[in-house]
């Protein structure tokens, strides 16, 4: 059974209209998968399966290891977005509820290459000099 | 969560993670995740709650100048 229902891949697909460039969504799971693994596979199948712009890539995170080190992949289920490069893009767990809509919006973003933040942000932003690695936790809604 | 990928997407040095909070409990408990969204930036807490741009961008880039290691 789909995991998104007629009318939401409806939404989904209006809002992939946007896509400007490919965008490869990467899906870590394992051979037994664990408890959320299947259904976030599934909803990236599913996603992936909206747009002709969109590929997805299923790796095993402990057979992939080679793969799941150039992603930095240390759990799983796990998922990467990637455009014409990595954009640092991760999502540790099934995004569901808003963080659904917030995969649909990376998508996007990556497709067009725009952050879609104000003028001043990006100006501070471009002030960062070193590495830093934000990790921003939520619960399913 | 929105905007810490948006922060990524927009600087290469940065990496954005989603953690969903009840599938990796360790990492909740490792941070003192209370409530969400909770953002942590290099392993330090900056923000409970959404915050709006402006804001959280003033937390991250204030744990940033003052700690040498990150």
């Amino acid at each position: 059974m789909a995991l998104l229902n007629d009318s939401i891949r409806a939404e989904v697909q209006k809002r992939f209209k946007e896509l400007k460039d490919p965008v490869k969504i990467i899906n870590f799971t394992q051979e037994i998968e664990c408890q959320y693994c299947t259904e976030t596979r599934r909803l990236m199948e599913e996603i992936a399966g909206l747009s002709d712009k969109l590929s997805l890539d299923v790796y095993d995170f402990v057979t992939d290891k080679d793969k799941a080190q150039k992603y930095n992949i240390d759990k799983i289920p796990a998922t990467v977005i990637v455009g014409d490069k990595d954009y640092g893009v991760r999502f540790f767990g099934i995004p569901s509820g808003y963080e659904f809509v917030n995969v649909l919006e990376s998508i996007v973003m990556v497709s067009k290459r725009e952050s879609g933040l104000s003028a001043e942000t990006k100006k501070k932003l471009a002030t960062l000099k070193k590495p830093l690695h934000l990790q921003v936790f939520v619960t399913p809604t | 969560m929105q905007l810490a990928h948006q922060f990524a997407i927009e600087n290469e040095k940065i990496t954005a993670d989603m953690v969903e909070a009840m599938e990796f409990p360790h990492l909740a408990q490792r941070y003192g995740v209370m409530g969400v969204p909770k953002t942590v930036a290099n392993g330090k807490g900056v923000a409970e709650g959404a915050l709006p741009e402006a804001y959280l961008l003033g937390n991250i880039l204030a744990l940033v100048e003052e700690d040498p290691e990150s």
